[in-house]
């Protein structure tokens, strides 16, 4: 229904696509993947409109069609959902929906009555339950994807491309986006469905396209696909090579028995925390578990002062550390790894060296005055460290790869020689490649005594990094995993156990 | 195995391509002084008398205020942020000299000075501090600043002070002291932007102050004590101003002053989105805009054909800086 | 199944983020009406018939320019031009008005317009700040108002015969043309914002831009079609001031567009986009003008008080909104 053939596309001279061949059939949900970099987000902007293709076509209904602008692709019939919820958050979820489509009175005004009552309608057959006329701002991101999905049904789309939409859904809102793209599917509409959770993929897609370096190296069913059989597509290696790599193997952790170097107790964060505690010993990985809006991102961040705590003590080396203030929590010894890398890690134009001496400027400095020898002995020392791989140390950050970018930013807080050491998604957005260094890396610090806590969706990558496992849910700490009981079993039930208190009680 | 996964390498640009942004690149950061010294050497052809100290040294001490306030400006287009208020700025200061003149040319000086230190903390303050916009804040302070000006100055007084006249007019070894002033603070920003930690800090946060923040980077002291700089330097080009005119005119003063320091700051190639400061860029840029108007009065251009030459001039500049690439907002 | 988990206190909190929020976007009625209030009290002289109909009147020119301001400002841009487009509409009105009413109309609809268009196409095609286009275009048309006028020498003057001059000095049911004009126009600038999907557009690109064009949304012709109208408005607004001191004042309009934007940011659009109304804007046109009004009434008080008051209270409105805003996201 939806194909390409031969499309190839560059940017400056970099070609991101090299003659793509993809075929997309009715009623069929088709996996997109390949490593970052691969030519996935490309290809999917050369069908929506996006980006134009260098060479190569693409066809539509079996004609040619050539789409200028997002807006002729949406006419055609193909509607994007994208990883980000990309609406406006401050226009209600009926003005989301029918933004550009209103329903109109006799006079030609929008008919707003009309509007609201078939956004309830539309969101509703959707199995969601949300007050359209409220700011979609105000709502869960959860909610928001699938406003963004009710928008595409609402135009009657036949093909529905979606670009990692389940990155910031809680499990349960998975599924019901999951039913949605079946009854999509079964009404005869194409999707394409791209993820990184490669665990989604069996759940949902009918078949899979792979890509590597601009080109596509598969395309097949993915029944007769295993997870290391594609894993090997991606990578471009044979089965064995992956299978005795493990691409999320963690070392093993040496825990001494030691004070805890940091200890957190009755944190207490409006509407967000309520008197969350954790120990973590030097040497130790601890790891914190939890659904999306449990709260794990708000510790960490409450733990280094970056968000305001009302209560609540945060002690290192046996230490109280002034709340509310990063600097005080950086002296005391506390580093955090933020999970939005953008908005929150790196510092786009300026170049590698200077946003690795960023958080050290005051010790590489003499009477207000920048060492410059003192930083380039440094970042010398990390580039080499962390195999990051730049031009040099003067090029842009912007410039580096995600995963990159992402040690130039664990450089910056190894500088400052942290005794405890927050890492929040690490390895998220990365491939896979630097996702295994980073893991590495982290087992590595553990064994040279830092003590770290580290946040991640990726329920393997918690099992096997982490010496002991905190469950939270709802901004308290509901369980606790270590020794014998941290498995992938034992996690899934203790999410899923924190799932069934909140049906059944839900008063806190 | 960590290194094995590791050797593969992000994608390289080929060569062809990496000089052709190089070339963008180079007109970006360099296309002011070419611009400069272009029109430098039209005004030799074709300018009667263009060649002598005269009018050489006229131009370098009316350049003077616009090119002090434009480095101030540059500091805050830093940090993202801009200020309207500079204009405004000017005409207090001036406007404070004629009032304090009885205590001794020094105090007056450092009164109106002071005067504009004040006025960038409160705009420090409440971009800084409370997070209101710098733009609306800056206007806030312009609007109510041109009022205060006016309270303070009334209508036009001339300054007879010989301190005053000789700070507006004398000079050392055959160059004025404005010019020696506008040198040294030139000559100070540039040490500011290049080697010292808040310099470094400035332009971290330009480039994301959130970023920034978690950094441990102190982002309110630094935006406070940029908007104090760039108001201290707006009253220090204001108290020259009003030194070399004798007079000081709070309703005409440092109007649309802060239009022309943005424009030379944009013209030198620090961008408005923040995270870069370019020191000689913006005293090229001020001398470009300068030159711009004197070439237009040499040859006897009315004001409006200079303006809308102004006009099309910043668009040019500014397309050519964004590398005919879109911009975002 | 339902996908919505609301967490406990919810509702409270919305609750309370719903009050910020009438405050954030009507404070400045509320100063308006204190201070209306307090002056009608205070001064004999304020609340008689004709001094509120001349605020209404002084008040209706720059309303108009705001109305276009609004727009360029809820789309996340900003016009910097309409102080220069306003005095060179009144110029072109002024000149206009020589050779017939029509063309003291449609001369500067149609120039300012045009002027609008430029800017509009350089910033949505070249991708340009607005900032900067507008900034050129305050330039380019205080230039071309110098051109037409020799340098600013020459003040054009309606003739006495012109039925121009009846457009803002003539009054219906004794309430100037001025006044009906602008209440005509934002009753339609609130429906075409609430109403219409170019409203619905200008929001969208305001609040998200990138999400806007993603949607397909027509971000480009919008944007043009925004600062086209700004022209045109503000060239209006100058073409009614015209019609009202019977002739073209070249020096009129300088630092207008700053007045204006303070206007429609103390009205309670948020200067990032995507929120506010228009009716807001017409409050904060008006508290400038009620404030200049009542610093004339107290007479002993220097006028330049005017602009310290009028500076002051923007800062602490765009203060208090801040700290609304914070209460609401708590």
């Amino acid at each position: 229904m939806l194909e390409t053939r031969g499309v190839t596309k560059s940017f400056g001279g970099v070609h991101a696509l090299r003659g793509v061949d993809f075929a997309l059939t009715r009623g069929e949900i088709h996996a997109l993947v390949g490593e970052n970099g691969a030519g996935k987000s490309t290809l999917i902007k050369v069908l929506t409109g996006v980006h134009r293709p260098d060479s190569g076509t693409v066809r539509f209904d079996g004609a040619e069609v050539e789409f200028h602008r997002p807006a002729d692709a949406q006419r055609a019939g193909i509607s994007t959902i994208y990883q980000e919820v990309n609406l406006v958050p401050l226009l209600s979820v009926a003005r989301n929906i029918f933004l550009g489509r209103e329903p109109r009175t006799r006079l030609g005004l929008v008919d707003v009555a009309a509007m609201n009552r078939r956004a309830a309608e539309l969101v509703g057959s959707l199995g969601v339950n949300v007050d359209v006329t409220a700011d979609l701002g105000t709502l869960g991101l959860g909610v928001q994807q699938m406003v963004a999905l009710a928008r595409a049904v609402s135009v009657d789309s036949r093909v529905v491309i979606m670009d990692e939409p389940t990155s910031s859904l809680e499990a349960k809102e998975v599924g019901t986006l999951f039913d949605v793209a079946r009854n999509l599917a079964a009404r005869g509409v194409g999707l394409v469905f791209v993820s990184h959770r490669l665990d989604e993929l069996w759940r949902l897609c009918d078949r899979v396209t792979v890509l590597r370096d601009g080109q596509r190296v598969h395309t097949g069913t993915l029944a007769e696909l295993d997870r290391l059989g594609l894993i090997a597509h991606m990578l471009g290696r044979e089965i064995s090579e992956v299978a005795r790599g493990g691409a999320t193997e963690f070392g093993e952790t040496h825990l001494r028995e030691q004070e805890p170097v940091l200890a957190a107790e009755g944190l207490e964060v409006r509407n967000r925390l309520h008197g969350v505690g954790l120990t973590v010993r030097p040497g130790e990985v601890l790891g914190l578990g939890g659904l999306l809006g449990s709260g794990r991102s708000e510790t960490v961040k409450a733990v280094y002062g970056a968000l305001p705590v009302r209560s609540g003590s945060v002690r290192v080396a046996g230490r109280r550390v002034r709340p509310n203030s990063v600097p005080h929590a950086l002296r005391a010894g506390v580093a955090l790894l933020s999970e939005d890398r953008k908005a929150e890690g790196i510092i786009p134009d300026l170049s590698v060296r200077d946003n690795i001496a960023l958080a050290v400027l005051p010790k590489v400095s003499r009477g207000g005055l920048v060492a410059e020898k003192r930083i380039d002995a440094l970042v010398d020392t990390f580039l080499r460290r962390l195999r990051i791989k730049a031009a040099s140390p003067a090029q842009k950050v912007r410039e580096l790869s995600g995963g990159n970018q992402q040690k130039v930013l664990i450089a910056r807080w190894l500088c400052t020689e942290p005794k405890v050491f927050l890492l929040d998604e690490p390895t998220r957005g990365i491939d896979v490649g630097a996702k295994a260094e980073v893991q590495a890396l982290i087992d590595e610090l553990a064994e040279q005594g830092l003590a770290v806590v580290l946040i991640s969706s990726e329920m393997d990558e918690l099992v096997e990094g982490a010496d002991r496992i905190v469950v939270l849910h709802d901004g308290t700490v509901r369980d606790e995993l270590s020794g014998d009981r941290r498995t992938s079993a034992a996690l899934l039930e203790a999410l899923a156990g924190v799932a069934e208190t909140n049906e059944e009680g839900g008063d806190d | 195995m960590t290194e094995r996964l590791a050797t593969r390498t992000p994608p390289e640009a080929p060569d062809r391509t990496r000089s052709r942004r190089i070339d963008v690149d180079w007109v970006r950061r360099n296309g002011v002084y070419v611009a400069l010294v272009l029109l430098l050497a039209v005004n030799v052809l074709i300018t009667d008398n263009f060649v002598s100290e005269g009018t050489l040294r006229l131009q370098l001490i009316q350049v003077v205020p616009v090119l002090i306030v434009a480095l101030g400006m540059a500091l805050v287009i830093g940090t993202e942020g801009i200020d309207l208020s500079v204009g405004a700025v000017m005409a207090i200061a001036a406007a404070l000299i004629p009032l304090y003149i009885g205590y001794g040319t020094l105090v007056a000086v450092l009164v109106a000075v002071l005067a504009g230190g004040i006025s960038g903390a409160l705009a420090g303050t409440l971009v800084g501090r409370v997070g209101v916009q710098p733009i609306i804040a800056t206007l806030g302070i312009m609007v109510a600043g041109r009022g205060l000006a006016n309270l303070f100055g009334g209508e036009i007084k001339s300054i007879r002070d010989p301190g005053i006249v000789e700070l507006g007019t004398g000079s050392l070894l055959g160059i004025p002291y404005v010019v020696l002033i506008a040198a040294a603070v030139a000559a100070s920003a540039w040490f500011l932007v290049s080697r010292s930690t808040y310099g470094r800090r400035l332009v971290a946060i330009g480039g994301n102050q959130r970023a920034a923040e978690l950094a441990g980077l102190p982002v309110r002291r630094v935006l406070l004590v940029t908007y104090v700089l760039c108001g201290l330097l707006a009253a220090l080009a204001g108290v020259l101003l009003a030194a070399r005119s004798q007079a000081s005119d709070p309703t005409k003063l440092g109007l649309l002053m802060e239009l022309s320091a943005i424009t030379a700051v944009v013209l030198g190639g620090t961008p408005l989105s923040g995270g870069q400061v370019r020191i000689a860029g913006t005293i090229a840029g001020a001398l470009l805009l300068q030159l711009v108007t004197a070439t237009l009065i040499f040859h006897d251009i009315p004001d409006s054909t200079a303006q809308i030459a102004q006009a099309v001039i910043v668009v040019a500049a500014v397309y050519v800086q964004l590398g005919r690439k879109k911009a975002k907002r | 199944m339902t996908a919505t988990v609301e967490a406990p206190g919810q509702d409270r909190t919305r609750g309370r983020a719903r009050i910020a929020r009438v405050a954030q976007r009507q404070g400045a009625l509320v100063i308006l009406a204190v201070v209306v209030v307090a002056a009608t009290f205070t001064f004999d002289s304020f609340g008689t018939a004709g001094n509120l109909e001349n605020i209404a009147l002084q008040a209706s020119f720059l309303a108009v320019v705001a109305l276009g301001m609004t727009f360029v400002i809820m789309s996340g841009g900003i016009d910097l031009s309409v102080g220069s487009v306003f005095a060179l509409g009144g110029v072109l009105a002024a000149w206009g008005a020589g050779h017939g009413t029509w063309a003291a109309v449609l001369l500067p609809v149609v120039v300012c317009g045009a002027i609008g268009l430029v800017q509009g196409l350089v910033i949505a095609r070249g991708g340009l700040p607005p900032f900067i286009v507008t900034l050129a275009g305050l330039l380019f048309a205080r230039g071309l108002l110098l051109l037409i006028s020799d340098e600013g020498a020459t003040t054009y003057k309606v003739p006495p015969s012109s039925a121009f001059r009846e457009l803002a000095q003539g009054s219906f049911l004794g309430i100037g043309y001025p006044v009906w004009i602008v209440a005509v126009a934002f009753s339609v600038g609130g429906l075409v914002l609430h109403r219409s999907s170019y409203g619905s557009t200008v929001l969208a690109i305001g609040g998200q831009e990138d999400a806007a064009d993603l949607m397909g949304l027509p971000v480009l012709r919008t944007k043009v079609v925004t600062y086209t109208v700004s022209g045109v408005l503000a060239g209006f607004g100058g073409l009614l001031m015209a019609s009202y001191t019977s002739s073209g004042v070249t020096v009129l309009g300088v630092g207008t567009e700053l007045e204006v934007i303070a206007a429609v940011v103390l009205g309670g659009t948020l200067l990032t986009g995507g929120a506010g109304t228009v009716l807001g804007s017409l409050v904060g046109v008006l508290l400038l003008q009620v404030i200049r009004n009542v610093i004339n009434q107290i007479g002993s008080l220097n006028s330049n008080w005017q602009a310290v008051i009028s500076g002051t209270i923007l800062l602490v409105v765009v203060t208090l909104q801040r700290w609304l805003a914070t209460v609401q996201r708590e």
